[in-house]
């Protein structure tokens, strides 16, 4: 078997690149692909526990989290859709109108 | 009993309710007779009941006579326990139906006085509120419903002197008729400030205010000259100067002159001024075991008595020369009460009233007639055109200048007497006084209604006072004839009826007077003949000067120049205070107290808060920068550290 630690790593590898995509990035799409990633880093992990423990609860937590993930990537990018009509641009550093 | 108390009380009051609440209307409606009239019958209401108390008094033998009335818990909270109750005894009827009797002649008087004023509702709610807040000082049996009846009185007083508010009146440091009520207000405030410590003092050492409990338990807890029952006998008095207008607080009566006649007629002469003298009293055991305090009270009310009649000699203004006589005899009554002569001091405060509120009454007569004319300079022949206020006047006169068998006379040598058994030289300031009050009341007669009128007779329509004003004139000038038999002393052949009536109520202060003061009747004889004479000179004096030969009185004043602008100008006393109390207060109030306390301190205090929390703010909200990705950050820095936590911090 595959040890459990490298799967592990793995995911927390992902979840690191999905963070770091989402505090960087400027592309608002861009962002929303990293916050994918970050659920799906979320979902192997899960996956990979209920493997090795003979526990089913996992990978039925993985259906639940992926379609949240499909409803909430459909809303966002209504949003940004909305975004886009209203300030011609998904460039989020141009978003700062709750400024101070 | 209780009920006939309760309405003495409860009549003003109800007056108020009525003129105050709906006397607009009634007066635009009903007309202001029917305002006039339900405030008098609320007052003769009150003195019909007062009337009924009394003789159910006299009917009772002479020991069972103090009754107390509680009528209402007023507080109770811990240590202190005070209640609206009301002591009826032979001082404090004598006193109610003074002030029941004489208001009710002023409230008719007024019917006709304030004849065509448009506040005349206001008028009469004032004046009932005032006697009611009187009713309360005299009838109260602990001193602080005495108190709230004594600031009350200050209130009205100062309600009515600026009546007409909108009206100037000339004076130091007064513009306006309300400058000079507030004047007054202040002035007592200052006395009161006194009392109230007076009063600290005593609930301290007797934890009571109830009269029974301090004054009966004076005797036993305090030896006599005991330092504390002096200071207290001190802190009462100088509130009594404020009230009743003696030195060093007398400053407010002249200008209280600003205000209607009927007003000066009773609160300035009857009734409010004498409350200090009712106090004093009431609290005669105190006074008695406090000699050093009597001697100051008595001091400074015969140098009151002679002072203002200086001042009285050469006014022009013909109700300052009545206000100025008023804190002169005020003085008597403190004279009296400082020798120990407890009642022969009630027993002028009635006479003085009977014969002030006429004298005062008689003055509004000559003013309405003359259209507000005051100064006497220009009346004069007013003993033809205003027969019935004359004839009144005249007996007013005769009273306070002490002539037998008159009121006045009585009254004062009674005080004379006591004054030179304790002290000649007490005496013989009253003596010198009596000359003066004599001298200058006849001035004041003679000026007003002798001789040629120094007024157009031919523009000016002079009648005599219409009988609702001449009425109450009337019954005061019969009561300054006989208002003194019930005292007349007994090496005259009378019966001392007053002074026996009222001696129960000083038995506790007499028993611990330090002498016992006693004349032979040769000495009393000589006293007599010798004041009658000072009298019969004085009014010779003012005859002489005024009315035979009147070139004499303008060479007088020529003469005495310097002299004569003193007196006129009331020994500059206003202007002194001015510069020494007034001035240095005004200042250091707005220096430090309204610029330094209020604006910097206090205002500086609260607009710093916020200008901290405004600095703090304007650094703090940078970091609401607008970007998401910015509180994502901190979202995971958090999130850091908690697991930081969670892993190496256990």
């Amino acid at each position: 078997m595959i040890p459990l630690s490298y799967y592990i790593g793995l995911s927390a590898i992902l979840f690191t690149i999905g963070v770091v995509g989402v505090l960087t990035l400027r592309n608002a799409i861009v962002i929303f692909m990293s916050v994918e990633l970050m659920l799906n880093s979320v979902n192997l992990s899960l996956i990979a526990f209920s493997a090795y423990s003979g526990d089913p609860a996992g990978q039925i937590l993985v259906f639940f989290v992926i379609a949240v993930a499909a409803a909430e990537s459909a809303v966002g990018l209504a949003i940004i859709i909305a975004l886009f009509r209203n300030k011609l641009t998904v460039n989020i550093d141009e978003v700062n109108v709750l400024k101070w | 009993m209780q009920s006939l108390i309760v309405c003495v009380v409860a009549f003003p009051i109800i007056g108020v309710l009525i003129n105050g609440l709906l006397g607009s209307l009634i007066q635009k409606k009903l007309g202001e007779r029917v305002v006039g009239i339900i405030g008098s019958a609320a007052i003769g209401f009150s003195f019909v009941c007062a009337i009924l108390i009394f003789a159910n008094m006299l009917g009772q033998p002479a020991d069972q006579r103090k009754q107390a009335y509680d009528i209402y818990n007023w507080i109770s909270t811990g240590s202190l326990s005070v209640g609206v109750s009301y002591l009826i005894d032979q001082l404090s009827i004598v006193m109610l139906l003074i002030v029941t009797g004489v208001s009710f002649f002023i409230h008719v008087y007024s019917i006709g006085y304030m004849h065509g004023d448009r506040g005349v509702f206001r008028f009469f709610t004032y004046m009932n509120l005032f006697v009611f807040a009187m009713l309360n000082l005299i009838l109260a049996d602990n001193y602080l419903l005495m108190f709230l009846g004594w600031e009350g009185v200050g209130l009205c007083s100062y309600l009515l002197i600026g009546f007409w508010y909108d009206r100037k009146f000339e004076g130091v440091g007064i513009t306006w008729t309300g400058d000079a009520g507030m004047k007054a207000f202040i002035v007592n405030r200052i006395g009161d400030f006194a009392f109230l410590i007076g009063m600290f003092i005593v609930f301290m050492n007797f934890g009571s205010f109830n009269f029974d409990t301090v004054l009966g338990g004076a005797s036993s807890r305090f030896a006599s000259g005991d330092s504390t029952v002096t200071w207290i006998a001190i802190l009462f008095f100088i509130g009594a100067t404020g009230k009743s207008a003696q030195i060093p607080l007398y400053i407010w009566l002249p200008d209280a002159m600003a205000g209607p006649t009927p007003v000066s007629a009773l609160i300035h002469a009857a009734t409010m001024v004498t409350a200090g003298v009712y106090m004093i009293a009431r609290s005669a055991v105190l006074y008695a075991l406090a000699p050093t305090a009597m001697l100051i009270v008595a001091i400074i009310g015969a140098v009151t008595a002679i002072y203002a009649a200086t001042m009285g000699l050469v006014q022009n203004d013909i109700k300052k020369v009545l206000a100025y006589s008023t804190i002169s005899q005020l003085g008597y009554m403190f004279l009296a009460m400082g020798v120990g002569a407890f009642g022969a001091g009630v027993f002028h405060l009635m006479t003085h009233a009977f014969f002030k509120a006429l004298l005062f009454l008689g003055a509004g007569a000559i003013m309405h007639a003359l259209h507000n004319e005051q100064d006497l300079r220009n009346m004069g022949g007013l003993k033809t055109l205003m027969p019935g206020t004359y004839k009144t006047f005249l007996l007013a006169s005769l009273a306070i200048a002490g002539i037998p068998p008159l009121a006045g006379f009585f009254s004062k040598d009674e005080i004379l007497s006591y004054s030179f058994a304790s002290s000649p030289i007490l005496w013989s300031i009253g003596a010198i006084t009596a000359f003066l009050t004599a001298f200058y009341i006849f001035r004041l007669f003679i000026m007003a209604f002798e001789g040629k009128p120094r007024f157009d007779i031919h523009h000016l329509h002079v009648h005599d006072a219409p009988a609702t004003m001449l009425i109450p004139l009337w019954v005061l000038g019969i009561l300054s004839v006989v208002g003194g038999w019930i005292g007349i002393p007994s090496i005259l052949g009378g019966g001392e009826n007053f002074d026996k009536f009222l001696a129960p109520v000083f038995e506790h202060a007499q028993a611990k007077m330090p002498t016992v003061y006693f004349t032979e009747a040769s000495t009393d004889y000589i006293l007599m003949i010798v004041s009658v004479a000072l009298c019969v000179a004085g009014i010779y004096l003012a005859y002489v000067a005024y009315r035979k030969r009147p070139e004499l009185s303008a060479r007088l004043r020529r003469g005495a120049g310097d002299l004569y602008e003193i007196l006129l100008n009331k020994y500059y006393i206003d202007e002194i205070y001015r510069t020494i109390v007034v001035q240095p207060l005004v200042y250091v109030s707005d220096r430090y107290l309204s610029r330094g306390l209020d604006e910097i301190i206090i205002d500086g205090t609260v607009n710093g808060t916020a200008k901290i929390v405004r600095f703090f703010g304007r650094i703090l909200r940078r970091i609401q920068t607008g970007l998401v990705q910015n509180y994502a950050l901190s979202f995971v820095i958090g999130i850091i550290i908690i697991v930081g936590f969670l892993i190496y911090a256990r």
